[in-house]
Order: C-alpha cells, then structure tokens, then sequence
C-alpha cells in the first residue's frame, strides 16, 4: 500500500472559528493507481492533498506512506520525502520566473545533491519525456500555459517521484491543453506506473482517472472505481 | 558542497533583479569599508611620522639641560647658568650603568665660510660617540675619533643642507672651511635626517670636537663648561632607569640636599613623541570607531531589504520548499545573498577606502598608510555584519510554511 490513512483529522483556529478540514478520513491508495479527487472548495480535498503530500501535519490520526508513519515527522524529514518520493503539479505551474524549463526541472535534485553535471543531464530526459526538447532554455514567460504545466510536470518526474500530486492541473489551461496534459499524466501513469493523484472540481479532467473520491465537509462521500477512462 | 556555486548563483542572480535596490544597499556597506579603511589609514600614517621622528631624534635619549639657579634671592631662568661642566659627562658615562654613551654639547650659531660662499648655521661641540647617540651615519668621509676630541682638532662633520650651500654638487671631504675665522677640515658628511616634529632642519648643522669648541669658538669664562649633555640609555627599557641615575649622580656632584631644587633637568625627548605616538594611536581607533558606526548601518540597510525581499520571494520560497528545500537550504540561500551583498560591498569598499585615502594625501597633504590589516579588519568586519543582519531575514524565510508561502501572491 502506497498510502494509508487512519481516522485523519486536520482542524484549523481561524480567530475564534474552528474549522474542520479533516474529519476522520480513511482511505488507502495502491501503488500505480490513478485516482481523482473531487469536491467543492471547502470540502477539505485541497487539505487532504496537503497532507497526504506531506505539505502539512494533521492534527491527529495517522498517515502512513509506503507503510511508514509520517503524521508526525518534523518539517526537515517531510521536505527530504517530498524531495525523493513525490512531485508536485499546480494550477498556477509554480514556476520559478528568472530560472530557464531546464533549471526550473533540476530544482529538486539541487537539494538532494546531485552533482551538477547530472542534474543537467537529468533535467533534459524528464523534458524530453515531456516532449519539450529543444525548450529547454526557455524562461517560464516565453512558454504557453500547456508548456509551462508540461515543464512542471518535468520537475514532478525528475527525481523519479513514485508519486504526482496534481492539485486543478487544467484550471488555468484551455480544452485542448488540459486534454494534452491529462493524457500525459494517463501515459506516465500506464507507462511507469506512476501514481498520480488529481484534486479537481472539473468532471472532464477528474473523467481520465480510474478511480474517483468525493469530498465534502471533510469527510469522503463516495469512492467510485470507474475502472477506465470516460470523456 | 556541490549545492554552493549554485546557490551563490540564485544569489547573484535574485540581486541582479533589483540592480538598484541591490547597489544602494552595498552602498551602505562600500561607505562603511571605505571610511573605516581611510580613516585607520589617517590615523596609521599620523602614528607612523612620529615613529619616524623617533628614530631621527636618536633612539633611547635622553638630554640634561641646566637648570634656573637661585642667586642672593633672585630665581634665575631655566639655563641662564652654565651649570654643566666635561666632568659631569665624564662621570655619567663612567658611573651610571644604564648609560650607553654620552656627549657633553656646547653649541651656539655661527658663520661657515668656503672660498666665498657663506652660511649661518648651528655648530655643535659635541663628544666622540655623538654619531652613536644621535643615531647619525655618514655619506661620506670618517666619524671623529677620541685624539680629535683630545688634541681640539680642527675638524668637522657637516649636514646636508650645509653642504649645499656651502659647496653644491662637490663633494665636501677633505675641503676647509672656516668658522668664526678658524680653519676646520671637513672630515665627514652626514646624511640627511629631514625635519624635525617642530619644523626644524636636521641637517642643518655642523658637529666639532668638544674641546674646538670650548677652547676656539665659544669660549666660556669658566673652563670646561657644557651646554647641555646627552645620553644614550642602553636601551628603551633602561630609560627610566638611566634618568633617575643621572639625576641622583648629578644632584650628588652639585650637592644638592634631597629637598633643594636642582640646578639641571634630565628630559625624556623619546618618552615625550611616545606620549604623542600613544595618543595618536588612541586617535586611530577612535576614527575606526566611529567609521565601524557606518558599516553599523550599511548592515541594518542589507536587514531591511533582505527582510523585503524575503516578503517578495515567499512564493518562490514555498515552491523550493515543495520540491524538498530543508528549512537549513532556505536559510542558507538567503545567509549567502546578505553575504554576497556585505562581500561585494566590502571589495567595491576597500576601492573606496584606499582612493579616499590617496585624495587625502592629495588634497591635505597628510601622510596615510593602508596596512593589510585595517583592510582584513575592514572586510571581516564586514563580513561579520553580513551574517549577523542577514541572518534574521534567513531565519524568518526559513519558518515559512509551505503551503501558505505557495498560496501567497
């Protein structure tokens, strides 16, 4: 079992309001899986992801990732998990804006010290991968909205994450472009069985996922297996 | 540390954004350096031109002048009276074991003549080891040896200034000159000393034997009599030691009780320029002092914008932190670009230092002397203020949370 979680509960003071993000979620993802994450905000999916991520503690119960304890590892432990073990893709590509595609992919492997000869050399596979060869040089300002998304999906891969965390991957991208990037996800994923987890509110991107979860008031509503891909 | 060109890269790189904001911080700093660095420079230069009078005016010297006498009621002026005689030399160098040498002087301004150029100038009679006290050497020619000083022979050693005047490019050795219309062979020439801490020429002067002295050109009324008497003391440690022997010797010669006044005084001329030196070096520090006052503030200037910058970059903070920053990476990244900026500011600083320092020489006209160790000090010093003001903004960057610093605009 690739993730784990155990009766998981995040709860936030905001001034004297307390907000239940999490409230007691269960669930287990298997190794290679493809699975959407769906709810309207405030439901708790974008905190779900932060914490099952290892962005965020949770205020009790346990997570386990690949059947080891994380809930209450410290900030430097998480970083070095996040840093060998997952990749990140967001709405808003998160690019670094003065840094070219290739520096913006080699990012991770900076801080797990890998020599800089290789980082280089690593950071161009993951763009071909991509299929940005010959982009590589460009800055985040000189790419489209899908380039960029792709180059992000580069710096999710380079480090060889056993899993991507794609947190509303199309919402800042056209019909044609989202269609693009899911299907690159749908390919990693059957490719080399890369687990991809996908938080959207959007059914068509949430529709090339195998298995889909519901969200709402901090809880999971439904757990859906579709078993292939719609739209 | 593989991670450290790249980092000192990002550095670099996230100044060279904001040239302007970057530029006016290290300005902070570049004033700070130069001025601390001018400012030593000053103070070293000042200090330096009194060592250097030091070691014209004759190491480890000491000068017994006479003192006011009384006479039937009436207090008579500091040196009116000749109160110093040969024997009060003679028994300083023979009884006072601190003493390294002595020569009485008798001296007064008088005309040298050569063929028919002329000059008034300061003739000193003065004893054997004259050379040896006053920390004199010669050009050319030879010193004065003890059957001079015993047979008064007409014989003189003269300055560079004299020499000038008196016979231009030629060289004086050997020549005659005359001297209140005595004839003396010059039998050495000195070499130039330059001005004294007062202005006067060193070299302006010409050195007889003592007995020429007393027997042809200042006669006294009473023989043997000395102007004044000087004294090398072994050494600078044996100073104290040799002034309070030749005071008890000579208060013992002139008998003189525990409670009178004595009729001489023994000066300390190296112990008065050192007093000089230490408050110079005093000066120094309190010019560096106040110059560190700056760097103080070029630091808080390198706080606050990496304080700003630190605001700005929060997003940039939080992607690096996903992709597996460790809170140190992030400390690290941000220590080293307040480092970069002190560095640089405290290289462009030292240009500064050394051309402010040169114009001060230029346009004042003061001496100043850059030591390797005002710029080391000037730079650490620097370096130090880097770390301790960038270290907050670090530290501040590096508690972020990275979901939140991913979620700022």
């Amino acid at each position: 079992m690739l993730i784990e979680t155990r009766d998981l509960r995040k709860i936030y003071q905001v001034g004297d309001t307390v907000v239940v993000a999490l409230d007691g979620v269960n669930v287990a993802v298997e190794k290679g899986e493809f699975l959407g994450v769906m709810g309207p905000s405030g439901s708790g999916k974008s905190t779900f992801m932060n914490v099952v991520g290892c962005l965020d503690q949770p205020t009790s119960g346990q997570y386990l990732f690949e059947g080891r304890d994380v809930s209450r590892l410290d900030p430097d432990t998480l970083a070095e998990i996040r840093n060998r073990k997952i990749g990140f893709v967001f709405q808003g590509f998160n690019l670094l804006p003065r840094a070219t595609a290739q520096e913006n992919v080699a990012l991770p492997l900076l801080y797990s010290r890998v020599p800089a000869k290789e980082r280089a050399e690593r950071a161009m596979a993951a763009l071909k991968a991509v299929g940005l060869e010959g982009r590589e040089h460009h800055r985040p300002t000189q790419l489209s909205g899908g380039q960029q998304q792709r180059v992000a999906i580069a710096r999710a891969l380079v480090n060889d994450a056993a899993i991507i965390f794609a947190d509303e991957p199309t919402g800042n991208l056209d019909t044609r472009a989202s269609r693009e990037i899911m299907e690159l996800f749908v390919r990693l994923n059957e490719e080399k069985g890369i687990t991809v987890i996908v938080v959207t509110h959007d059914p068509d991107t949430a529709s090339f996922s195998k298995r889909i979860i519901r969200f709402l008031d901090g809880r999971i509503v439904a757990d859906d297996r579709n078993g292939g891909q719609g739209a | 540390m593989n991670g450290l060109v790249s980092t000192f890269r990002i550095a670099v790189e996230a100044l060279w954004v904001n040239k302007m904001r970057s530029f006016l911080t290290m300005l902070g700093i570049i004033i700070g350096v130069g001025a601390v660095i001018a400012m030593l420079a000053v103070g070293e230069g000042a200090s330096r031109k009194i060592s250097q009078q030091i070691s014209t005016l004759g190491s480890n010297l000491l000068i017994v002048l006479p003192g006011s006498v009384t006479s039937g009621g009436i207090r008579m002026g500091s040196g009116t009276q000749m109160t110093l005689n040969m024997a009060d030399a003679e028994a300083i160098e023979k009884e006072c074991p601190a003493v390294e040498a002595v020569s009485p002087i008798l001296n007064g301004v008088a005309q040298v003549v050569y063929g028919n150029a002329n000059w008034s100038t300061g003739v000193y009679g003065a004893g054997v080891s004259i050379l040896t006290i006053r920390d004199l050497a010669l050009t050319s020619g030879r010193p004065f040896t003890e059957q001079d000083i015993r047979s008064a022979a007409k014989v003189c050693l003269i300055g560079q200034t004299v020499a000038d005047n008196l016979f231009g490019d030629m060289d004086p050795t050997g020549q005659i000159v005359r001297i209140k219309k005595v004839p003396f062979t010059v039998i050495g020439l000195l070499e130039p000393k330059g001005q004294s801490l007062m202005g006067q020429d060193q070299d302006d002067v010409v050195y007889i034997p003592i007995t020429t002295a007393q027997k042809r050109i200042f006669g006294t009324h009473f023989a043997g009599m000395v102007r004044s008497i000087m004294v090398k003391a072994k050494s600078a440690d044996d100073l104290p030691a040799a002034e309070s022997q030749v005071n008890a010797l000579l208060r013992q010669r002139h008998r003189i009780g525990p409670k009178g006044e004595a009729d001489f005084s023994v000066r300390n001329l190296t112990q008065m320029l050192q007093v000089a030196e230490q408050s110079t070096k005093v000066m120094t520090l309190l010019l560096g002092a106040i110059a560190s006052v700056s760097l103080l503030v070029g630091g808080i200037g390198i706080m606050n914008i990496m304080l700003v910058s630190v605001t700005e970059r929060t997003r940039e903070i939080g992607i690096r932190m996903a992709v597996g920053a460790k809170i140190r990476d992030i400390r690290f990244q941000f220590l080293v670009e307040a480092l970069t900026l002190s560095f640089f500011g405290g290289m462009i600083g030292v240009m500064a230092g050394v051309t402010a320092s040169w114009v001060i020489t230029a346009l004042a006209g003061w001496a100043t002397v850059i030591t390797p160790l005002s710029i080391g000090l000037a730079v650490g010093f620097s370096g130090l203020v880097g770390i301790f003001f960038g270290y907050y903004p670090a530290y501040k960057a590096s508690l972020l949370n990275p979901i939140e610093a991913l979620r700022h605009e």
